[in-house]
């Protein structure tokens, strides 16, 4: 055991991690803001019941993001000082950027809306809610910007005699092709997630009989963006797998298990076997769809691994470039496969609330509370896929994860680290969970007025 | 910008970044620290949290910003010194995560348990990363063991030289009496009375640890072969302003005390950074060794884009900031925590409603 594999480890437990606050926070704080909107303008006492409900579980969940995040931006020059020392002429702009332009702008915010409902005037009182949506937004757009430098490096040149990469364009890394659809398949998968929670939370109340009235429109509003966000994460999905099928074709050849460069390339849905390239005990697969998928033609070829491999190795040198095949292939087919499920749950939730039948259809909003897991696992899978699928690599072609570990860091330094990490993560999942679960069953309560929400929120 | 030392430019801005940060979460800190020892029941706590409730986490955010700024500015500084800390920070990361739940959290169940639990972390969340930033940077402007690659080569022992213990029982004891200063002018009727009592107490360890520590700097950049500046001016303003505190205490000028105590915080990271400079590392293995803003710095073009960035959105930043304390101007009081109370378990908290 080394300290890079370890340190590779805390660096996956403590992104997915934080990743399983950020999305639900994306998506629900833009919902929150709505509902206050619609408060505003009809000063009706549900509404603002409403806007407190949700917006005590975002706070609940705001919480979490933001104190993980922390460690997002401090684990680089802590466990990966060389990678920091080899990209912080480009990679270090899009963070410091996102902390002046986003971070500062959503906890300002925030705590100018919890605290601020009898301090200032209603409508300016709701444009701090929509101040905090915009953060979390521009927050996603540059440290995806960072991220898509990893996946796709562009507008930079090596500089040998200091040995690392210099930023040339900061234009081609805020447009970077790879960036565009990444930043909205993030905000479609958000959106989603946001609208199966809000949708649950519904559910869980139309059960119980509690404001049916209320809750059978808050249903309406998490299944229509739950539905609409879904179905435009195929679209975004879909341009992503073209755009890799070019930038990264070994991440495509890895989601597929496909050793050998194949035109017209079929699908294989699932397959039961050992995916190191030697026969598949069962494989069932979709003829030319692959093809469709990553080129948009039926006999487009898409590439194997077994060549990809042999093309690395002639460009860079001997090893082994093929990501963890079994991850990437499972990955993506959790991503894909719930993504599925919450489409079909959606439109089939859609169509009884158009027959006026979702109050009635006790088992279909039995399913739709636990069905709120759904989008985080696949959000969890769709970066498990992007990262690990990019392997060995750190920066795709550029530099090795391996060479990007801190030399001075120990094994039993990131040993304690991981440990502690695990620890305190674990115990604040169960109670966050515990008290998502404990506001979420709350319901509406009493509040009145916007003074009310206020009284309520506060610490 | 040719016309700008741009690397000198943003050694002044992460040196601002820091300063801030210390000014607005050393009272954040303080506070944290004093809470259990200001109150007399939970409804004092409560008004002890909501004082710094709407501005914690905006505060918090310069040290993302600082450590944003340095990676993006001196991305050498930022590897070696991230990885070099790397116990100090993860303990400070755990103590910051412990912390800024807890802010969430503790009123969220009306349990005595759960509540003094997240006490408890509201306590050692603040407390040991004011402890461990002061032994950090006093321990970088010190010197660690670096070597010719630039990489930490010593063990956690070296990082706790006596030099840097002592700056960190003065960023502890100036914290402590700054969110003590703090609490005087945010909260109303006997936690006004308490915690000026605990700033005049707080005063002794504050002082004697500033004077110490600035004496020791001071001794240091006059006998060492060292190229930093010697900044005569700022280090005997911090001992003016703090001995000023004592006096404003007596006084019962509260607001001025604790500006006073802000200031001998701005001025005695001022001399820490102002002695450190043109260097951002210093090894203690070779004076050769040292990482400065020449050799540490990102390319022209990057800094270039960097104070773009900066001055455009800094000062709005700035502005929003000023505006939210502009909002929150008010003393906390105790009656809307004990007249909104229906017993309910859903936290009802709330301000004097006198904004």
């Amino acid at each position: 055991m080394e300290a890079l594999e370890l340190a590779r480890w805390q660096f996956g437990i403590t992104t997915v991690y934080h990743f399983l606050f950020v999305p639900l926070t994306i998506g629900l704080a833009p919902l929150v803001a709505i509902m206050q909107t619609v408060a505003y303008r009809t000063d009706d006492e549900r509404w603002w019941r409403l806007t407190k409900l949700f917006g005590k579980l975002l706070l609940i969940n705001f919480a979490m993001g933001v104190v993980t995040g922390i460690v997002q931006e401090f684990q680089f020059g802590m466990n990966w000082s060389s990678y920091s020392r080899f990209v912080g002429d480009i990679f270090g702009a899009p963070l410091a950027i996102e902390g002046l332009a986003a971070f500062f702008l959503e906890s300002t915010f925030l705590g100018l809306w919890i605290f601020g409902w009898r301090r200032m005037p209603r409508g300016l009182h709701l444009a701090t809610i929509w101040l905090v949506a915009l953060g979390t937004w521009a927050s996603a757009y540059f440290i995806l910007a960072a991220n898509s430098w990893m996946q796709n490096p562009v507008g930079y040149a090596i500089n040998e005699e200091v040995g690392r990469a210099e930023l040339q364009s900061i234009g081609a890394v805020l447009t970077n092709a790879n960036l565009g659809w990444m930043f909205a398949h993030t905000i479609v998968a958000s959106l989603a997630t946001a609208g199966f929670f809000v949708l649950a939370v519904a559910a869980y109340h139309m059960l119980k009989g509690n404001d049916v009235s209320v809750f059978r429109g808050t249903a309406a509003i998490g299944l229509i963006t739950a539905l609409g966000a879904t179905g435009i994460l195929g679209f975004t999905g879909h341009e992503q797998a073209q755009l890799k099928t070019d930038l990264q074709p070994m991440k495509i050849a890895a989601a597929e298990a496909q050793y050998e460069t194949e035109s017209p390339a079929s699908w294989s849905v699932f397959a039961i076997g050992s995916l190191d390239g030697e026969e598949l005990l069962f494989d069932v697969r979709v003829p030319y769809l692959l093809s469709v998928l990553a080129t948009n033609s039926l006999d487009g070829e898409v590439e194997g691994i077994n060549d990809l491999q042999s093309q690395a190795v002639a460009e860079h040198g001997e090893g082994d470039y093929t990501p963890n095949i079994p991850v990437a292939y499972w990955t993506f087919r959790v991503m894909i496969g719930l993504a599925m499920l919450m489409l079909a749950f959606g439109a089939y939730g859609l169509w009884q609330l158009r027959r006026g039948r979702l109050e009635s259809s006790t088992r279909y909003l039995r399913y739709a509370i636990p069905m709120a897991v759904t989008p985080f696992v696949a959000s969890s899978a769709g970066w498990i896929f992007t990262e690990m699928g990019r392997q060995p690599w750190v920066v795709q072609d550029v530099l090795l994860t391996a060479d990007g570990v801190s030399p001075s860091v120990s094994l039993g330094e990131v040993a304690l680290s991981l440990a502690g990490y695990t620890a305190i993560y674990t115990i604040l999942l169960v109670v966050n969970v515990g008290l998502i679960l404990k506001y979420a069953r709350q319901g509406l309560g009493e509040e009145r007025s916007p003074e009310d929400v206020g009284d309520a929120l506060q610490y | 910008m040719d016309f700008i030392d741009l690397p000198a430019l943003w050694f002044l801005l992460i040196a601002f970044l820091f300063l801030g940060y210390f000014f607005l979460e050393g009272f954040d800190f303080g506070v944290g620290m004093l809470m259990p020892a200001v109150s007399r029941d939970d409804v004092d706590r409560r008004v002890v949290i909501n004082t710094i409730g709407p501005v914690w986490d905006a505060n918090e955010v310069w040290l993302i910003v600082a450590g944003g700024a340095m990676f993006a500015a001196f991305p050498e500084w930022y590897a070696t010194l991230f990885s070099a800390y790397y116990l100090p920070l993860l303990l400070i990361l755990l103590a910051l995560i412990a912390r800024g739940v807890a802010f969430e959290y503790r009123s969220k169940r009306d349990d005595p348990t759960w509540r003094a639990r997240w006490d408890q972390a509201i306590f050692w969340g603040s407390a040991l990363p004011a402890l461990l930033w002061g032994v950090a940077f006093a321990g970088i402007l010190n010197g660690i063991p670096i070597d010719a690659d630039r990489e930490f080569v010593g063990g956690f022992l070296d990082l706790l030289h006596p030099y840097a213990l002592l700056g960190g029982l003065m960023t502890l004891s100036l914290f402590l009496l700054h969110g003590g200063g703090f609490l005087t002018l945010k909260t109303s009727g006997d936690l006004v009375e308490r915690a000026r009592a605990y700033a005049r107490r707080l005063w002794w360890p504050a002082a004697l640890t500033t004077a110490g520590f600035l004496t020791w700097s001071y001794v240091n950049a006059l006998t060492q072969d060292d190229f930093g500046v010697v900044p005569d001016l700022v280090p005997i303003l911090a001992l003016v302003s703090i001995a000023s505190v004592s006096w404003l205490l007596r006084e019962g000028r509260d607001g001025f005390a604790f500006l006073a105590t802000g200031a001998t915080i701005l001025l005695t990271f001022g001399t820490i950074f102002a002695n450190l400079f043109p260097r951002v590392m210093v090894s203690s293995t070779d004076p050769a060794f040292d990482l400065t803003i020449r050799n540490a710095s990102s390319t022209d073009y990057t800094l270039t884009i960097m104070t773009w960035v900066a001055l455009a959105l800094t000062p709005v930043v700035l502005a929003y900031q000023a505006w939210s304390y502009w909002v929150f101007r008010n003393r906390v009081s105790r009656d809307r925590f004990v007249g909104a109370s229906t017993g309910g378990d859903d936290g009802e908290a709330g301000e004097d409603a006198s904004g």
